[in-house]
């Protein structure tokens, strides 16, 4: 089994794991961002090249670093590779730019976007962007369409990271939407006469990482941050019917998929369960969502106010049960 | 001087004239080779790669997986497109033939039974001819089944592309002749392992490829010894620009760069008599040198065109020899306009699979429009620079040093224009400007 060394971590990975995946395998800071990978998908990453990281050290047997950054996404470690991602001052500073890159033709719409506090741009552009842009030109403009009777395309916000065109592919059996044109002017769009429409397109808006492909059932309706998340499940014949709800009060705004520490999807699920079972009553509820990673979920202690509140509850319906037993005034010290 | 590849070029498009000239005798030599000789010859040659990056040519055969009943593929790329390379094209459309024997030499060098030749879907001349060539090929029994009763069997294939510059990178290219989008693919895995249709897959130029017949005829060890160091044998220059006499020259490696622009042999001098500003030595993805650089290397010797000579120190002194599109430059040429035609083409080519190059590359293009329109600043000139510095080496395929490189060296070397026109704009817009301020007849 191949040693890999990142930002001083060393760690032995079976053959073939990827940089990335190694420092996912380690965790904590020094887990290069992906904007395009996912590992759920055969053959995504490396467009994107936020997850570029510098190797020192090519391996034990060939020890010459390598000469441009790489996609660690993409790349296999070596035994004996050496690997710099935060530690690197020059591959921060490339990896800036590659935000600014991302950010030139991506609206910073987030007070209107569906996607903020889950998009994993605003998170990049927080922890590695510029105050200001040097981008002074025209951006790219184009108008929401349907692409599909639940899927709405914000064509605009879109940073081709070809995630969408990937599940497409490897999920559903035909191939309606894929990108068009070149360069700075290739865009994600259904081919002529098609709607995006199988049982499992819906999974296509789970995968963006940013807020060009949105839920139509959903969109305008909260902010994230104001509903709950609680993990739920279903018998469904379609799919594992293991979801998300999104909660305001009892209503049910949302469902996705479960999600990882990493923001990628655990189990797809189906359109039905994801679109069409929108009451608390079609689900059995588990109990509070864990989300480990930043959030603005995780930041206002949702989760664990939401365990104080189940303990206190439970605490509540134990006095009421006791009471019950012993009788009116059993609890009170006076009739001993 | 001698001439490998297009020596008594003229009406050897035809078959019959092609053998008058001594034409499929390397084939008839090679086929009673052992496929491993042919590879063993091409690298006592030193030949390497003729499409720009250089690789030595038998290394890369040698890397080709051979797996047990899997087929092998030899591709030829002939997907030029570079602005001021036109090599190719000239050879494909003067000599079809030393390209078909190539293919089949080197088909039966690698194991490949079947072969294509991709060329860009713009060469409709040239893909007639070749066409036609290969019709003849298999009439002889050039191609086809038990060539020239060896027992070796290959078909060729040509497939017109679809006319995009980014087709010209070999992966890409792979995808393209496979039917999808031509975007480059993310290597690993190289084509030698995974290329066409999954399978072992060499992609050759076609100057590469022809070059194998004279190496075959005359034996690797005797084509070695034309050139210079590791720059051996001919190479094929398009020379372009304010010369007197443009056109397709076959050079042996190790010509002074000097002889070659002034020499009535090759590029004649400049035009008018005037003063040579710059040169672009490989194509417009090359680095741009002025004058003194050009000439002379950082040592002071002579710069030679070969490999090593031309790449001399590096991007700060040096360029490369790329796919050899020479243009020259003369003293009335503004390089921000040049370099605005080139970033104008690699934003317009760039696939816009990976984020610098697809944003990167419409950027540079905005600035440099908006600073020969005048409005531009001197903070500007540094904004181009940065940004190319975090597209060179960010991108998944070489298109983003293409575009990148020509904009460092722009404004390394000519840094002072740049300034010229952000200070003083109202002159520099005015084409009439340059021959004032140069003391110039206006032509």
């Amino acid at each position: 089994m191949p040693r890999v060394t990142i930002d001083g971590h060393t760690i032995e990975v079976p053959n073939g794991t990827t940089i990335l995946e190694a420092a996912r395998m380690i965790g904590g800071e020094i887990v290069p961002p992906a904007m395009c990978y996912y590992s759920k998908l055969k053959t995504t990453g490396g467009y994107c090249r936020t997850c570029i990281v510098k190797v020192s050290k090519g391996s034990e047997k060939d020890p010459r670093p390598m000469p441009k950054p790489v996609a660690s996404c993409r790349t296999t470690v070596m035994d004996g590779m050496e690997v710099q991602n935060i530690t690197s001052p020059d591959l921060l500073e490339a990896r800036a730019g590659v935000v600014e890159f991302l950010l030139l033709n991506h609206p910073l719409d987030c007070p209107i976007c569906d996607q903020a506090g889950e998009c994993h741009l605003q998170d990049l552009g927080y922890q590695n962007g510029k105050v200001k842009t040097r981008y002074e030109f025209d951006r790219r403009e184009f108008d929401p369409i349907d692409i599909g009777d639940k899927i709405k395309l914000h064509m605009k916000r879109c940073i081709h990271c070809f995630r969408c065109v990937k599940l497409a592919e490897q999920l559903t059996p035909g191939r309606y939407h894929g990108m068009l044109n070149r360069g700075d002017h290739s865009e994600i769009s259904t081919y002529i006469e098609h709607a995006v429409d199988n049982e499992f397109s819906g999974n296509m808006i789970d995968v963006c990482p940013v807020g060009a492909l949105t839920d139509r059932t959903f969109r305008f309706k909260s902010r994230v941050w104001y509903t709950n998340p609680e993990d739920a499940h279903r018998t469904c014949t379609k799919c594992s019917g293991k979801v998300r709800l999104w909660l305001k009060g009892e209503e049910v705004l949302r469902v996705t998929a479960r999600k990882d520490k990493y923001g990628e999807v655990i189990d797809w699920i189906c359109n039905e369960c994801r679109f069409d079972k929108k009451k608390t009553s079609d689900w059995v509820i588990e109990g509070p969502t864990h989300i480990d990673r930043h959030s603005v979920i995780s930041a206002n202690h949702y989760e664990s106010l939401k365990s104080l509140k189940l303990d206190v509850d439970k605490q509540k319906r134990q006095l009421v049960h006791t009471k019950n037993l012993l009788g009116e005034g059993a609890l009170n010290p006076n009739n001993e | 001087m001698r001439q490998l590849l297009i020596d008594n070029i003229t009406s050897s498009t035809s078959l019959s004239d092609y053998k008058s000239h001594g034409g499929y005798a390397a084939l008839e030599k090679a086929l009673k080779m052992k496929p491993e000789e042919i590879v063993a010859e091409v690298q006592k040659s030193g030949l390497r790669g003729r499409g720009g990056a250089g690789f030595p040519t038998g290394m890369k055969w040698s890397f080709i997986a051979k797996p047990e009943g899997v087929p092998r593929h030899l591709v030829c790329n002939a997907d030029e497109s570079e602005p001021g390379t036109f090599k190719d094209r000239y050879l494909m459309q003067h000599k079809p033939h030393i390209l078909i024997e190539g293919m089949i030499i080197s088909s039966f060098a690698l194991g490949a039974n079947l072969s294509y030749i991709y060329i860009r879907g713009e060469m409709m001349v040239q893909f007639h001819i070749l066409q036609k060539a290969i019709d003849d090929a298999y009439a002889a029994g050039l191609l086809g089944k038990n060539i020239l009763n060896s027992g070796f069997d290959l078909d060729l294939h040509v497939h017109c592309g679809g006319g995009a510059y980014i087709c010209g990178e070999e992966t890409a290219l792979i995808e393209s002749l496979e039917g999808k989008r031509g975007n480059p693919r993310i290597k690993p895995p190289f084509p030698a392992i995974a290329g066409v249709w999954g399978r072992p897959t060499v992609v050759n130029n076609v100057e590469t490829i022809a070059a194998v017949v004279p190496i075959i005829n005359m034996t690797g060890d005797e084509y070695a010894k034309i050139g210079v160091g590791k720059s051996t044998g001919t190479k094929l220059i398009s020379a372009s620009g304010h010369i007197n006499k443009p056109g397709v020259y076959e050079i042996e490696l190790g010509v002074p760069v000097e002889e070659f622009i002034y020499s009535e042999q090759y590029c004649g001098g400049i035009k008018g008599g005037r003063k040579l500003k710059a040169v672009v030595a490989g194509g417009s993805s090359v680095p741009v040198l002025p004058t003194e650089l050009i000439l002379k290397t950082a040592k002071g010797e002579p710069r030679l065109m070969t490999y090593e000579s031309l790449g001399d120190g590096g991007f700060a002194t040096g360029t490369m020899l790329g796919s050899g599109g020479f243009i020259v430059m003369d003293e009335t040429t503004s390089i921000v306009k040049n370099l605005f035609n080139f970033s104008r083409f690699y934003h317009h080519e760039s696939c816009g699979q990976c984020s610098p190059c697809r944003e990167g590359t419409g950027w540079m293009e905005k600035i440099l429009r908006k600073i020969l329109d005048g409005r531009g600043t001197i903070a500007d000139i540094d904004l181009l620079w940065d940004i190319q510095s975090k597209i060179e080496g960010k991108t998944i395929c070489p298109l983003g040093e293409a575009a990148a490189w020509p904009v460092a060296a722009a404004i390394r070397h000519f840094r002072p224009e740049f300034e010229e026109y952000v200070r003083n704009p109202q002159n520099i817009k005015d084409v009439k400007h340059y021959y004032r301020l140069n003391n110039l007849v206006e032509v």
